[in-house]
């Protein structure tokens, strides 16, 4: 399947944009891709597997907010950075307490 | 105040070539919100060369120079999208390499909320007897070991799943503004076993086991922002220093005041009480001369009403002490005189080894100012960078 990759994870893939890989959940897509592109998933999911808060990952137009999330062979995958311009950081941590 | 023992101190410096005076290039390690750059001193430290910005748009807090392979430096960043991460030079800062494992807490059980580690604060490189070995303090506070020099990090057990740990720390919102912080991680020169940290909050600790076990270190150290008149730990330390040559004392730059402690005595000593008045004592950075135990640099911020943190009256100075803090000297020739609110953060200042010893720093309005005669006159290095978070020396750097 197809997979849009950011700006900010271009340097991950040879500055490609978009790239090919297979998954039957984004967990797995997502490990093909670090197995690919060495460091790729741990700047986008943390530890304990949860997307970062400034990543979105949508599944064709549906926001995905978990890794068990199911894929078909034809579903397009799109790694957004979220709006999040003008904070400061202070924003990050008060989302982060409030999880 | 202590015993100021030059002659012990002259004969450990002569008996090891690593406290001799330091010739030869050398390079400050800029770190800031909006990448790295390396300003690179000329022979006589009189000209300095920009470097371009190395990660540009990277929130970079620390780079540090691994005094035991010199080509080597690490770097903690993150973007604001995406996760922490450390890179690795080998070159100088020409090319770099992605740790392969980041520091990162451990995966909690399923139904259990895990520790994130929002981002890498601090770096210190391991004993001078152990190659390769690195450690790293996070935000929120975790202490992280890489044995083969920063390419795989793993969590110090012993601190991160102390039981005491979260009671220590307090909860996310006890650290500062931009989130709680590990930072200071000090290696006793005599003895690699021996450690120090800082955490704010959570104050300072002692390990004598590599790192296997933890004692707060708090004794005398105020806190007045906390309810218990005298508590064990809760502290919140800026910025602490462990002198190489006597590494029984130790110096912290606090939230509360400026301090000093003799190991054998176990209590810290508020020095921070002979500073002028008008000025105080608040302030995040402390750096030490390498060669005089007694010698101490800081950089005082306005830590009145709602702490603006900026120099008092608009008038930027470091102080210096000569003797272990009874007394200490206004160094502001070549600063603006007034009108002039810098602020210097606790990693953004720095001294090299060189005779006479330059002292650095670097502002948050993106200068980086210098002195090569131990901050009796101050020149602006470079301007116009990045918010800056800290500036290091590299010596021997070609």
């Amino acid at each position: 399947m197809k997979v849009y990759v950011p700006s900010a994870l271009r340097s991950y893939t040879g500055k490609k944009d978009e790239v090919e890989a297979d998954g039957a959940t984004l967990a797995e897509l997502l490990r093909e891709l670090d197995r690919r592109y060495p460091g790729f998933r741990f700047r986008i999911i943390d530890e304990q597997d949860a997307i970062r808060p400034h990543i979105k990952i949508f599944v064709n137009y549906d926001q995905a907010h978990e890794l068990s999330v199911a894929l078909r062979r034809d579903d397009e995958v799109s790694i957004l950075l979220a709006l999040s311009g003008g904070s400061d950081g202070r924003t990050r941590d008060i989302e982060e307490e409030q999880k | 105040m202590p015993k100021s023992d030059k002659s012990n101190k002259q004969s450990s410096a002569k008996s090891n070539d690593k406290h001799q005076p330091t010739t030869g290039p050398l390079a400050l390690l800029i770190a800031s919100r909006k990448g790295a750059f390396i300003l690179r001193g000329s022979k006589n430290r009189e000209k300095w060369k920009l470097s371009d910005p190395i990660f540009l748009g990277h929130m970079v807090h620390h780079m540090v120079q691994d005094p035991r392979e010199p080509k080597s430096i690490l770097m903690a960043c993150r973007t604001g999208h995406l996760g922490p991460t450390v890179f690795r030079s080998t070159d100088l800062g020409d090319t770099w390499v992605e740790a392969k494992t980041p520091p990162a807490f451990p995966k909690a059980p399923e139904g259990e909320k895990g520790r994130v580690v929002d981002h890498v604060f601090w770096l210190t490189p391991g004993h001078s007897s152990e190659p390769g070995v690195w450690y790293a303090g996070s935000s929120p506070q975790g202490l992280f070991r890489s044995e083969d020099g920063g390419a795989n990090w793993e969590g110090v057990s012993g601190f991160n799943d102390h039981p005491l740990r979260d009671t220590w720390v307090g909860s996310f919102g006890d650290g500062t503004p931009d989130g709680p912080k590990m930072h200071s991680v000090l290696i006793d020169p005599q003895d690699s076993n021996h450690m120090y940290l800082g955490m704010s909050m959570g104050g300072v600790f002692e390990s004598t086991n590599r790192g296997a076990d933890w004692t707060p270190l708090n004794k005398g150290c105020v806190a007045d922002f906390l309810p218990v008149p005298d508590p064990e730990y809760g502290h919140d330390p800026h910025c602490v220093r462990l002198h190489p040559l006597k590494p029984d004392r130790l110096y912290q730059q606090n939230h509360c005041g400026i301090y000093r402690l003799e190991r054998d005595q176990g209590v810290w000593i508020r020095i921070g009480d002979n500073m002028p008045k008008e000025v105080g004592d608040i302030g995040f950075p402390m750096v030490l001369h390498p060669r005089d135990p007694d010698t101490a640099w800081v950089f005082p911020m306005d830590g009145t009403e709602v702490w603006p943190r900026t120099s008092p009256d608009g008038r930027p100075a470091a102080y210096v002490t000569h003797d272990a803090g009874e007394s200490w000297k206004r160094l502001a020739k070549g600063l603006p005189e007034k009108h002039a609110w810098l602020t210097v953060k606790r990693q953004a200042m720095t001294a090299d080894s060189y005779e006479p010893v330059g002292v650095y720093f670097g502002t948050t309005n993106g200068e980086v100012w210098g002195s090569t005669n131990e901050g009796k006159k101050w020149a602006c290095l470079a301007r116009h960078l990045p918010h800056v978070y800290a500036v290091e020396v590299a010596e021997r750097f070609k």
